[in-house]
């Protein structure tokens, strides 16, 4: 630590303004908070502040994304050593996955953060936090085999539209790393769908092992094929997105998040409430088929695709949620609701999780809206009454 | 009505520095200070020059909006000096004290026969007027209006507060007579909430012609104004008056003894102070006056840090610096450290020992009993509303806080309305502000909309 402080004392001058790097004094700035906590003190309003900022806030999210992607890289690896009939060891397959995700997650932070220091330094602010967080979900959303020039297209679409336009981070619409996902979904379908792309080099037709399929559970569902074991999908032996198959893996980073209180445990519950209801309700109604989606038992969702993954960092990034108490009740319920109609009911595209978060991010503020009106109805009844008297 | 009142949300910062019960000196200053800038919104004229001989009660300044609103000399003595800032604000009328301790005598009517006129007239003759404050927007009331109730808060809730048990202890007879005089200035009754935890023990539970109200809870459970939103919320068109113990005292003494005295005793308090204890002394006091109470031995990374001297305390009071005057409402001092030093990664290092936080993200949760020497770091830079539900869980009030602040942000008058703002000031949301993740300045976005309002309701 010293050494590094040494290594900041060093350089400091040159980036300050009238040093040879002066122009870049911002962009500093950042690398500077980065390792310091500012020594500014408070000026108005109260004395003291809170020890929680932002930057440690965030620094939570990254921590309890850390299971997620370590199962990630090691999963990279066992599915390529089963699609080639391998004999891979542990530590082989976590080196193989390694050098897989990597690169994605480089070139997420590289593109994104890019595009933040940029517009930080157009607008004269600070560089936020928000995309230490993005840019690590969204390589965990992809696909590994997805091209990086396609990622750092669906980042820089995800960072511009998703959250410069609107002011930047605090003042978007919708989750950025979800946007990035509907960019690729959107514009490259080919690269996120179908059975071949979960699996380093499958698509390039590597050997392949006799009947091995590599498609997803969900797509086994979609086709009436059998789904794999729960505990299989449960401890996150299958094929999917880098970060998404694990929900063990998520279910640490959820303990995480709602011990030091950063996510919403109300979001993340009644997520999985709305989906286990409605996942119930389509098994009673369910025809005799077997094959019928609408078979698929409603804890089996819960570990499929990427539901858990989404409500435990997707859901509750408190930008896009619902920001009541009340709101954030029905915000969970209905995206848990309508993950399940979509994967049970859209003929096209077997996984509804993105979707859904997607659409209820849109509606959220409208949920608030209604949740603070029964505040401003209270008030005005209580006026009213008192005007009568 | 059930008059008990239990509040689950709230926060008591474990600040270490807490008065001890003991009056360790008694303050006879010198200079003493009268502020305009302590009234919210007296546009002050000046009715005395340098060299003027003033007692105990004579006015100093007077509000240009209604000239009977008048500000007093705490002591008797000279005018000294008259210091006026840019634009020739005038900042501080500064009194030499010439220590005879006289007062002027004012003629109190005999409060069986008096009209309501007459005891509001002694009351902005003395200078005692602005004790009361007038909600909504926490101001000096505005005498021709009755208000519809006044309420009183019996305990100081916010950190390190003076035990008000402690620091009135022998006004007793004073109080009683305060709060006869307030009864005839509304129908509406006197409201006054005390903590539950020494409700019995409490030298107050036996004053009468009071409704008394107990509350159960962390701070802000003792500000007048989260006690008022849930007594009976202030609506629209409403007008309700406020005041605290020591303004009463003082009303009282001014109605048996016919003077002026605002004499208190308060808390000397707060991780920088050498002795936290009670000291008697006037509003206006000088700093100076206590400086041997600062530690000077505080240290980070082997330089002295500064001491911060706050007339209040640390989460509403003022900077005064170590020359500064005693507040008129204040009834504490705070001595903290300034936090201007670097730290290095502190906001990942994962144990902080020294840190308070009530989120979960330090290991602060762990060790409840602890107090702790905060200082005035930031702890991280200004950044947009990114959490939710934080600012909920110390608001203990029927209120969307992040709603109501952009509707202010906004200037949307007719959001602000709905949502609120009659119903609270800066002080009530101010451990928003000590909790927020984003280090967003709650309190002057309040003051914004309150200065809004006054401005386009006037």
């Amino acid at each position: 630590m010293k050494a590094l402080r040494k290594i900041v004392d060093n350089i400091k001058p040159t980036f300050s303004k009238g040093g040879k790097l002066g122009f870049l004094h911002s962009t500093f700035d950042a690398f500077e908070t980065f390792l310091f906590v500012p020594d500014t003190v408070t000026k108005s309003g109260v004395h003291i502040k809170d020890s929680i900022d932002l930057k440690r806030t965030m620094s939570f999210v990254i921590i309890a994304l850390m299971p997620a992607m370590l199962f990630g890289m090691w999963n990279t690896g066992y599915q390529y050593n089963l699609s080639t009939g391998g004999s891979m060891e542990f530590w082989g397959m976590f080196w193989f996955g390694f050098l897989k995700v990597l690169p994605l997650i480089i070139v997420s932070y590289v593109v994104g953060l890019g595009i933040e220091f940029t517009a930080a330094q157009i607008r004269g602010h600070e560089v936020n936090e928000g995309f230490l967080v993005s840019g690590m979900l969204i390589p965990l959303i992809m696909p590994v085999d997805v091209p990086l020039w396609i990622l750092a297209l669906a980042v820089a679409f995800a960072v511009i539209i998703g959250k410069e336009v609107f002011g930047g981070t605090g003042m978007n619409i919708w989750n950025p790393a979800l946007l990035a996902r509907a960019f690729v979904f959107f514009a490259y379908p080919s690269q996120i769908s179908g059975d071949k792309i979960w699996i380093a080099g499958l698509s390039e037709g590597q050997g392949i092992v006799d009947g091995f399929s590599g498609a997803t559970p969900l797509a086994n569902a979609m086709a009436g094929t059998p789904v794999p074991s729960f505990s299989d999908m449960f401890f996150g032996f299958i094929p999917g997105c880098v970060g998404e198959t694990s929900t063990l893996a998520i279910l640490l980073g959820a303990i995480i998040l709602i011990a030091t209180g950063v996510a919403s445990w109300k979001i993340m519950f009644s997520t999985v409430a709305g989906a286990m209801l409605t996942g119930l309700l389509l098994n009673a109604v369910a025809p005799a088929d077997p094959s019928s989606y609408l078979n698929i038992p409603a804890w089996d969702h819960l570990v499929m695709g990427g539901f858990a993954f989404g409500a435990v960092f997707m859901a509750t990034d408190p930008v896009t949620s619902a920001q009541t108490e009340t709101g954030k009740w029905i915000y969970g319920f209905l995206i848990g609701i309508i993950v399940i109609i979509i994967r049970a009911f859209n003929p096209g595209y077997p996984e509804g999780m993105m979707l859904a978060i997607l659409l209820l991010n849109t509606f959220a503020p409208l949920i608030d809206h209604y949740v603070v009106q029964s505040n401003i109805r209270k008030r005005l009844k209580r006026a009213t009454v008192t005007v009568k008297k | 009505m059930s008059n008990h009142i239990r509040l689950s949300k709230g926060l008591d910062i474990p600040l270490k520095g807490i008065a001890s019960n003991q009056t360790t000196k008694i303050i006879s200053s010198d200079i003493l200070a009268v502020k305009p800038a302590d009234f919210r919104t007296l546009n002050p004229k000046l009715l005395v020059k340098e060299g003027d001989a003033v007692k105990a009660g004579s006015p100093i300044l007077a509000d240009k909006k209604n000239l009977s609103v008048q500000i007093c000399s705490p002591v008797s003595g000279v005018v000294k000096e008259i210091v006026r800032g840019e634009k020739r604000k005038l900042l501080e009328v500064l009194i030499q004290n010439d220590k005879k301790n006289e007062h002027v005598q004012f003629n109190v009517p005999n409060l069986k026969t008096a009209k309501r006129e007459e005891l509001t007239d002694v009351l902005l003759e003395s200078g005692l007027w602005p004790v009361i404050k007038q909600r909504p927007y926490g101001i000096i009331p505005n005498p021709a209006i009755e208000p519809k109730a006044i309420y009183i808060s019996g305990f100081d809730s916010s950190p390190l507060a003076p035990d008000l048990d402690f620091a009135l202890k022998g006004e007793k007879e004073s109080l009683q007579a305060g709060i006869d005089v307030l009864n005839l200035l509304t129908k509406g009754g006197i409201h006054l909430s005390l903590h539950i935890d020494n409700y019995a023990g409490s030298p107050f539970h036996r004053l009468e012609k009071v409704i008394f109200h107990t509350i159960e809870g962390h701070h802000p459970a003792g500000n007048v104004g989260v006690q008022i939103n849930n007594i009976d919320p202030i609506n629209k068109g409403e007008v309700v008056w406020t005041i605290d113990l020591y303004g009463v005292a003082a009303i009282g003494k001014l109605f048996t003894k016919g003077v002026y005295d605002i004499k208190k005793t308060i808390a000397i308090t707060g991780p920088r102070c050498t002795n936290p204890s009670y000291a008697e002394c006037l509003p206006g006091m000088c700093m100076s006056d206590i400086k041997e109470y600062a530690n000077h031995t505080a240290k980070s990374a082997g330089e002295e840090l500064p001491v911060r001297w706050i007339s209040g305390n640390v989460l509403t009071g003022t900077n005064v610096g170590a020359d500064g005057f005693l507040g008129f409402y204040h009834n504490q001092i705070t001595l903290i450290s300034e936090g201007n030093y670097y730290e290095m990664f502190g906001w990942i290092k994962p144990f902080r020992s020294k840190k308070f936080s009530v989120s979960h993200t330090y290991f602060s949760w762990l060790t409840p009993k602890k107090s702790y020497e905060l200082d005035t770091n930031t702890n991280g830079a200004e950044r947009a509303f990114v959490m939710t539900g934080v600012y909920e869980k110390v608001l203990p009030m029927d209120i969307y806080p992040t709603y109501l602040l952009k509707a202010i942000l906004a200037e949307d008058i007719d959001n602000m309305e709905a949502l609120g703002i009659y119903e609270v000031i800066e002080e009530d949301l101010a451990l928003c502000e000590f909790v927020c993740p984003s280090k967003i300045d709650v309190q002057e976005i309040v003051s914004k909309g309150i200065d809004l309002m006054i401005k386009e309701m006037s």
